[in-house]
């Protein structure tokens, strides 16, 4: 379409822009900058890297039948329109990742977060997608884990499953953390989210009997009930009486959600769990083309400094410099693993046509990034000072304003207690200290964002439950989802590893796998919850490790797969990115692993325990010998996991190897597509 | 609602469009029973959500 100078122009813009948001750090710059800079970089990517990698690398032929087209059965294999398919492709990637990491990243400010986000994208993220969605679109459409049993073996197809069930775990975990610490103490959030399981419920009951298939109809009741929950919430919240009902701490909310995703991965899929995806995938959906639209509207400057002090570590959100903790704490949106798997899903099953993989696997990814980007931008537009408040745990910055803002005003970023008090009666909240986990933090902002847009002031609060209701919703759906997923694949290993276990009824097999799968994510979780540095600290990292791991996983198949195919000469397209991303996940899972700094390796830190339960001394926040023990087994837990996804990784990496090894000493290409 | 925008809604959902199938169907299949539209979409839901499914990132 229009020939390439366009698509030159817009890269040359895009180009442009990036060097004055990189060098221009006089005055705060306008967010409009970071808008063009990505857009048109993801432009020109888009027009030139991704259609070589589709004709040079891939070798993509339109006259090639793709699965859709050679199988078709009107169910699973269904040849789509490129816009709805790239509709349904970019729902399913895109999630709470890409909204939290780029908030997280924003301690070290705007700058190292949105180099990472544009040039990991276009040069690994957006590759990764793609590639994996052109490798199994010539395989039927296989899964990430079948594909690699096929072409790299048994034992790394085996060696990469287990290390999928994990990374889910962690993902699960994590992201219940992050609804957790927003809904804590939080009367009117936990209302509407709270409301959301009996309107789901009533969703479900209508589209199963009384208007079966009317999915758009019945999400738009939805939304209505939705909406009125949020509008009602604020009267619970001021309620004396239902008020403290709706009030809990984070521990209660923890075991809350335990209990809930253990029924949800239970029950019938249409009473509860699809009814609330389809809520939750709209309210996605409208809710980042809202932001979108906010953003051009409202063209904010960027408050937070372009790189802050804490680049060389010693940030109070997360710990560890620069290299290489940016690289894992800006997972989705830059480069994410779990696509693999969903470039390995439905998708390639549904593509019409070879010519459509770069739009759909490429350009989806793209516009996951910009969401990443717009995230970066909200955490980036309130003042830095709330920022640190947000998101500093409760052990530096202490629990009231005043100490609050004497604290991050220490740090350099002026604060005082009653610009916080006036932010926490403006949206509604009892408190926002040590609202970690980024989700408060992008809900503020998209406060302020919408409200410049629609209501002003007045309708701050409701616009920040609205965003709290909205990453809320759309988290528990995948924490429902990825339970009764992570359940049969735990019912499947125990089918295999346990004799007479396939002689269990459905409903003990189900209660068992259920029981597995919550406990494991349960125990991250709990963690997580009663963790001093407020649990994302901790885990956040090791998602983040896991996560680039995955990528890395399916980079190296695209690599095995390019010298399979006999077309080694681009095997840079994936071996670069390979590369960059094993150099960074293992660097950091050895820093965790081993680093003298307690704050950042967790051995150290269950050293420094340790000879402190050995004296007889309790630090700090452990009020009991118990709960010191507990801490140093939580330390070794997550060094034993970060352990075991290193030595995954490094297995996959040595088959990799042999593989492309094995492949060049072949005179024609090895590779197993299906054709026929 | 015109046809692009249901089968987008539907796509976002991982809901495939009936007409489609029953295209399909009535093309390839003559001999066989169609499913129903309520029968279609109580497969498919179970087909996204039910076992190995729940397609859902981070």
């Amino acid at each position: 379409m229009f020939g390439p100078l366009p698509w030159m122009a817009a890269g040359l813009l895009g180009l442009g822009a990036l060097a004055k948001v990189a060098l221009d750090h006089g005055e705060p710059i306008n967010a409009l900058w970071l808008v063009v800079a990505s857009l048109g970089c993801f432009a020109a990517s888009y027009r030139f890297y991704a259609r070589f990698i589709g004709a040079k690398v891939m070798g993509l032929d339109s006259a090639r039948a793709t699965p859709a087209v050679r199988r078709p059965d009107g169910l699973d294999y269904v040849a789509t329109d490129r816009n709805v398919l790239f509709g349904h492709h970019f729902a399913a990637i895109a999630g709470a990742g890409p909204l939290v990491g780029p908030v997280l990243a924003a301690q070290m400010g705007y700058l190292p977060g949105s180099l990472w986000i544009i040039f990991g994208v276009v040069l690994a993220g957006a590759v990764q997608d793609f590639l994996v969605l052109c490798i199994s679109m010539r395989r039927d459409g296989k899964s990430l884990g079948e594909i690699i049993r096929m072409e790299m073996g048994e034992v790394a197809g085996g060696i990469a499953l287990l290390g999928t069930f994990m990374i889910m775990v962690i993902i699960l975990a994590v992201l219940a953390l992050i609804v957790v610490k927003a809904l804590a103490e939080s009367p009117w959030g936990m209302f509407t989210v709270a409301a959301t399981v009996p309107l789901a419920l009533a969703m479900g009951v209508y589209s199963r009997w009384i208007r079966p298939g009317r999915v758009g109809e019945v999400s738009l009741l939805g939304l209505v009930g939705l909406l009125a929950a949020l509008v009602f919430g604020q009267d619970v919240a001021q309620s004396a009486f239902w008020g403290p009902l709706f009030t809990y701490t984070p521990i209660q909310i923890c075991w809350i959600l335990i209990v809930y995703g253990a029924i949800a991965s239970l029950l019938p899929v249409w009473l509860l769990l699809a009814p609330r995806d389809y809520l939750s995938t709209f309210l996605k959906i409208g809710t980042i083309i809202a932001l979108a639209i906010g953003i051009l509207i409202m063209a904010p400057a960027l408050k937070m400094p372009a790189l802050t002090q804490f680049v060389n570590g010693g940030g109070p959100v997360w710990s560890g410099g620069l290299f290489p903790f940016l690289f894992i704490t800006i997972a989705c949106g830059a480069v994410s693993g779990f696509h693999a798997l969903i470039a390995s899903g439905t998708t390639p099953k549904l593509i019409a046509s070879e010519a459509d993989a770069p739009f759909i696997g490429y350009g989806a990814m793209l516009a996951e990034a910009f969401v990443a980007i717009m995230a970066l931008v909200g955490a980036s537009i309130i003042e830095p000072g709330i920022y640190f408040t947000m998101n500093s745990p409760a052990a530096l910055i202490g629990t009231t304003p005043e100490s609050a803002a004497a604290a991050v005003s220490a740090m350099g970023f002026a604060i005082t207690p009653e610009a916080i008090v006036q932010l926490t009666k403006d949206i509604g909240e009892h408190t926002i200290l040590s609202r970690t986990g980024g989700a408060p933090t992008l809900a503020v902002a998209m406060a302020q964002i919408f409200s410049h847009v629609v209501g002003g002031a007045a309708m701050k609060a409701f616009w920040y439950h609205f965003a709290i209701l909205f990453e809320a919703l759309f988290i528990l759906t995948a924490v429902d989802a990825g339970t009764r997923a992570g359940r049969f694949m735990v019912q499947d290993l125990l089918a295999r590893a346990v004799p007479g276990f396939a002689r269990f009824g459905g409903m003990a097999q189900g209660l068992i796998g259920t029981g597995i799968c919550v406990a494991a994510w349960g125990f991250f979780l709990h963690q997580g919850v009663t963790d001093p540095l407020g649990g994302v600290n901790t885990l956040w990292p090791v998602f983040g490790i896991s996560n680039q791991m995955l990528a890395a996983t399916a980079l190296m198949l695209a690599t095995a797969v390019l010298f399979r195919m006999k077309q080694q000469r681009y095997a840079w397209v994936s071996a670069l990115p390979t590369v960059w991303l094993l150099i960074c996940t293992l660097s950091a899972g050895w820093l965790k692993l081993f680093s003298d700094d307690p704050k950042v390796g967790f051995l150290s830190h269950a050293a420094k325990f340790s000879a402190a339960a050995a004296q007889g001394k309790l630090l700090a926040p452990a009020k009991s010998m118990a709960q010191m023990e507990r801490i140093i087994f939580n330390d070794r837990v997550d060094a034993l996991l970060c352990g075991f996804f290193m030595v995954v990784v490094l297995a996959v990496l040595a088959a990799a190897v042999r593989t492309c090894l094995a492949a060049m000493r072949s005179e024609v290409p090895t590779v197993r597509e299906v054709t026929a | 609602m015109s046809g692009f925008l249901r089968r987008l809604m539907g796509a976002l959902v991982g809901m495939p469009d009936y007409d489609a199938y029953l295209a399909h169907h009535l093309a390839h299949h003559p001999e066989r029973a169609a499913m129903t539209r309520k029968e279609f979409f109580r497969n498919r839901q179970e087909a996204r959500y039910g076992k190995g499914g729940g397609g859902k990132c981070c």
